[in-house]
């Protein structure tokens, strides 16, 4: 098993497993996305006080989860690539962070449209909104960092350290409905107490929740082959790829055309 | 300096402690006079001071960290703010509001506790943070 696992932290192994994979977790997220938007939309009974108008948390919770999940998931590589000096964890924190932006946006959007009508305005500056906008600029951060260093060698290990100091802000987050007690409502599902939701209303929810999870491997292990190919663009066996082959080829035969 | 045979954190935790003391001190202790002109009660004074003793010194750490990630980066200072103004946040937050909650007869002590919270564990984990980024921009 731990030799299964050091065999696939070399790029050169993990190109063609993702190749393989993320093909899986995007049919599983298109088929999870469908069943649980048909749950939410068309199953689910309508709000006894929000009326249709709640039925928008079928996507603004998971992407809420999402956007923590997955700096969690960055914090885990970024901890790894600076302990164990492995390249794909850098890959795979980089891999991550647009993914995790785009769900932080979402939630913040998604958030937004569902205040106007609830509560009457876009936004507030309470603690789990701000603190989710904070954990979008880190996001932004990470991107930004990352991408203003030239030695890629380098610019994992800072963008690590940022991943692990901006990682204190998940619980944060998460506790802030509990710990202050402002407008956002608090959470609605528990693992302790249960839910205080209809069944099928949490089904949907859940089934919405494993959706983006698939979306968001799917996601990750599609870029990371990209910035795999990049940054192995000089070794041989990326030259030795087929579709890398069938590229040049075709490069070349443009070239003599023109 | 990261040549010196002394530990590199304990080197950046002086600069930290320099910084602060230039810049972080002089408020701490201009604040309460200009609290005065605000007609802020004896109490509200006292958690003022108490609540910028205990902020600024976090600014000044988590400044650090960043400003060893962005060090010579292209675009450093942009970036900097972009790094260093979110995790600023809780620090003012909780610092804004210790005035506040002591006015309004709240009480300051839950804010007060939040911020000495906050200092300990930037104190403990940045300048160890610093010194890692601080060596990653050296090595290349």
């Amino acid at each position: 098993m731990i030799q299964k696992l050091f065999f696939y932290a070399s790029p050169q192994n993990f190109y063609p497993l993702a190749g393989k994979l993320w093909p899986v977790f995007a049919c599983l997220a298109t088929g999870l996305t469908v069943w649980g938007l048909w749950l939410g939309m068309f199953v689910a009974p309508a709000d006894f006080q929000q009326g249709q108008g709640y039925r928008i948390i079928f996507v603004h919770v998971p992407v809420s989860w999402m956007s923590m999940v997955i700096y969690l998931a960055m914090a885990f590589w970024a901890l790894l690539g600076l302990t164990f000096n492995t390249r794909l964890s850098g890959m795979m924190t980089k891999a991550l962070a647009p993914t995790g932006a785009i769900c932080a946006f979402l939630s913040l959007w998604t958030g937004a449209l569902w205040g106007k009508p609830m509560w009457g305005t876009w936004w507030v500056w309470d603690a789990r909104l701000t603190s989710e906008l904070i954990l979008f600029f880190l996001y932004l951060g990470h991107i930004a960092l990352t991408n203003a260093i030239d030695d890629p060698r380098r610019a994992d290990k800072a963008g690590g350290i940022l991943a692990l100091v901006g990682a204190l802000n998940v619980p944060v987050i998460y506790f802030s409905v509990k710990w202050w007690n402002t407008l956002h409502q608090g959470a609605s599902v528990s693992l302790t107490k249960g839910s205080s939701m209809a069944q099928v209303m949490l089904e949907a929810m859940l089934i919405m929740g494993v959706a983006f999870w698939m979306y968001a491997v799917a996601m990750a292990l599609y870029r990371v082959r990209s910035i795999i190919l990049v940054r192995e663009r000089h070794t041989q066996w990326v030259a030795e790829l087929p579709e890398v082959k069938a590229q040049m080829m075709k490069n070349t035969a443009g070239g003599a055309n023109a | 300096m990261a040549l010196s045979p002394n530990s590199l954190s304990l080197l950046v935790a002086a600069k930290i402690l320099a910084h602060w003391v230039l810049s972080g001190l002089p408020l701490v202790l201009l604040a309460p006079i200009l609290g005065l002109q605000f007609d802020l009660s004896a109490n509200a004074l006292w958690v003022l001071t108490l609540s910028l003793l205990l902020g600024t010194p976090v600014l000044s750490l988590i400044g650090a960290v960043g400003a060893a990630l962005t060090l010579g980066v292209r675009g450093g200072d942009v970036l900097l703010s972009l790094l260093v103004l979110p995790l600023y946040v809780p620090a003012l937050v909780f610092g804004a509001g210790a005035v506040q909650a002591e006015i309004s007869g709240l009480g300051a002590s839950a804010h007060l506790s939040v911020l000495a919270a906050l200092v300990l564990v930037a104190a403990v984990f940045s300048p160890w943070a610093s010194a890692a980024s601080l060596r990653i921009a050296l090595e290349s």
